[in-house]
């Protein structure tokens, strides 16, 4: 980078912040010279106007652009190919069905063992400690995770030292060096695997905080009756967090849904690792397959929509509540 | 921000010390014999989890200041045996001149330049859309407001396609103009990936601050007005100061989001010095090469340094954000 490069950039920071500053202050100078009559209207219509002309061009304009799109051959004519192909080809299914297990596997386990967690590191001492470690995960890139575990995953011929983790323990007992991200069906489950370390803490801090919400009474309550540890929880705790719980399952299956970044770095979705959302951007901008990347992104929308339904449904359950 | 389930975290209370009272009563000695034994075990298991957790973290970490050769031929936890210890690869990511080094110092700052005005854009219009929504009572308006928020819905990956071409036939020629006047502002500038990052970030971000700003109390607004005062001035004087918890939160999100971002970075920012940020040039990287661990390591580290710091400095307000921004993409 030379110092006019540089130069250029920070011009273009305080240029952009400049002209952003201007257009917000001319905005706001003609919402108050709005006309006398209806006034409020005038304000109103001032104030929403920039939000709704970007979310217009850039959310509700696309969405159905992209419907249309998955309908239409390479030369512009109606066509279901898109669709079938999604449906049919071989490699096409492998990605839907990895979708599935991801799906199936991530919240699960992540839910579990941060739920587990949460229990154990419950009013233990250096509760504070525990938690920013294993939360930390969340606040990192996937592509930064991604480079962490392709590390631990990494690769030497047998004979030479391993300095990936996995294949140093594989060969410690005796062992030959696996090649984890080339190994099919594994490697998907390897990639996943990520996504656990990532969304673990996320479960974890939103179970903790649930579970230190239930009334100390019902917890010794449940002591004086004499019941165990174990009875306790099942019979307690996790009827008082159940809320919680949806909210961290749906979350989860929806980040899980739309994971693309961990797939693209890590493999780039080559040895049948591929999901939906990687696959969408490998057909719609690396090989030109407009609809068919369209019709993917259209199958994401359908997939992702009854959980948001739901969640959404849910939150405004728990509003109404409060 | 009360918009979604616990926002806050609450430490420790003090209820262990009456759990063990009670449990002291009655047959105290095998009670707290049992007490420890299972809490001892939640603690080792606790711990198991924490330390595998971090290890990976830790190993990369420790790699970055391993001279080459002992990255790439022996692992980062014999460097007792194989000590060493070394800047050359944070000094030859980031600031070598020469050609086959990845040049990170560019990235970073495109990584900044896009996320600051990527976390103030959306956070205006989106105070100024939610403060509309909350305090100007028309009927269509709470029909908007409910549209507004089904947006959510749509994934990202909806939007990319059209919008990419949308860019194209109407920012493109915009941006020429602009280098053709100040040439050292390159045609592939910083704009189109603001543009996107505010759009898809205002659906959420007008939600929660909605939800805050609302429960405002109706008094003081009135007792404004009743002075004379305008929406404008009402809205930068009163609004805006008061909404600045729910504001800080939204922002610490937003801003790791737009940092830790790939997908839209990789459509909209041309991909080379100019515009991208570090996580499409390392994602690059680990694809074209993927065996420098060197360089990948320091890196991966440079990209993860912001981050962490907001998150160690900022945890409280970042996890309030997270939780309430869980559902956003």
């Amino acid at each position: 980078m030379t110092t006019a490069d540089l130069i250029g950039k920070i011009l273009q920071l305080l240029m952009g912040l400049a002209v952003f500053a201007v257009i917000v202050g001319l905005l706001i100078f003609l919402i108050d010279k709005a006309p006398k009559k209806g006034r409020d209207y005038w304000q109103l219509v001032g104030f929403l106007a920039p939000a709704l002309i970007l979310l217009a061009i850039g959310l509700v304009y696309p969405a159905f652009r992209t419907f249309g799109l998955s309908f239409l051959d390479k030369g512009g004519n109606f066509t279901w190919d898109n669709f079938v192909w999604a449906f049919t080809q071989p490699s096409a299914i492998r990605t839907l069905i990895n979708t599935v297990i991801w799906v199936a596997l991530v919240p699960t386990v992540s839910t579990v063992l941060g739920l587990a967690y949460a229990v154990f590191i419950d009013k233990s001492r250096g509760e504070r400690i525990y938690k920013a470690l294993v939360f930390m995960p969340m606040a990192i890139s996937f592509v930064g995770a991604g480079i962490i575990w392709k590390f631990v995953y990494e690769y030497k011929s047998a004979g030479r030292e391993q300095i990936g983790l996995f294949n140093a323990i594989v060969v410690a007992f005796g062992g030959d060096p696996v090649q984890w991200l080339q190994t099919d069906p594994l490697n998907t489950f390897l990639l996943i695997l990520v996504m656990i370390w990532i969304q673990t803490g996320f479960a974890m801090v939103v179970l903790s905080a649930a579970i230190k919400g239930i009334p100390t009474e019902q917890i010794e309550a449940a002591q004086l009756d004499g019941t165990n540890a174990w009875q306790r929880f099942r019979n307690v705790t996790v009827p008082g967090i159940r809320g919680s719980l949806v909210v961290v399952l749906t979350t989860i299956s929806i980040a899980t849904l739309k994971v693309f970044d961990i797939v693209r770095t890590m493999t780039a979705g080559n040895f049948n690792t591929s999901v939906v959302a990687n696959e969408m951007y490998t057909q719609a901008f690396r090989a030109s397959e407009v609809g068919r990347g369209s019709a993917l992104a259209i199958i994401l929308f359908v997939l992702v929509m009854p959980i948001v339904i739901y969640n959404v449904n849910v939150l405004r359950k728990q509003r109404e509540i409060r | 921000m009360s918009s979604v389930a616990p926002a806050d975290l609450p430490m420790k209370g003090g209820e262990g010390e009456i759990e063990v009272a009670v449990e002291g009563r009655d047959d105290p000695k095998a009670q707290r014999v049992k007490r420890r034994l299972t809490s001892r075990g939640a603690t080792v298991a606790a711990l198991i989890i924490a330390v595998v957790w971090t290890i990976p973290t830790f190993g990369l970490f420790i790699s970055s200041f391993r001279p080459a050769e002992l990255i790439l031929n022996t692992g980062w936890w014999t460097i007792f045996q194989n000590p060493g210890f070394t800047l050359d690869n944070y000094r030859d990511v980031l600031l070598s001149p020469s050609q086959s080094s990845p040049q990170l110092g560019a990235y970073f700052v495109n990584s900044l330049f896009i996320a600051i005005p990527s976390t103030i854009f959306p956070l205006v219009f989106a105070s100024m859309a939610a403060y509309a929504f909350a305090w100007m009572r028309f009927k269509w308006v709470n029909w908007l407001f409910i549209f507004v928020f089904a947006l959510q819905i749509v994934p990202l990956q909806m939007a990319l396609v059209p919008l990419l071409q949308f860019f194209s036939a109407f920012l493109k020629p915009g941006q020429q103009w602009l280098h053709e006047i100040v040439p050292m502002i390159p045609v592939q500038n910083y704009l189109p990936i603001w543009i996107a990052h505010t759009m898809f970030a205002l659906p959420l971000a007008i939600f929660l601050l909605h939800n805050f700003i609302s429960e405002i109390p109706g008094e003081v607004i009135e007792a404004a007005r009743v002075d004379g005062a305008t929406h404008g001035q009402i809205f930068f004087r009163i609004v805006l100061p008061l909404a600045i918890p729910a504001l800080a939160s939204v922002a610490i999100f937003q801003f790791l989001w737009v940092w830790n971002d790939l997908l839209v970075a990789l459509i909209f920012s041309g991909g080379t010095q100019d515009a991208a940020p570090l996580t499409q040039r390392l994602a690059e990287m680990v694809g074209s090469r993927g065996q420098e661990w060197q360089r990948l390591t320091a890196g991966a580290f440079v990209s993860l340094v912001v981050p962490l710091i907001v998150f160690f400095s900022l945890q409280r307000y970042f996890v309030r954000g997270l939780l309430a921004g869980s559902t956003k993409g």
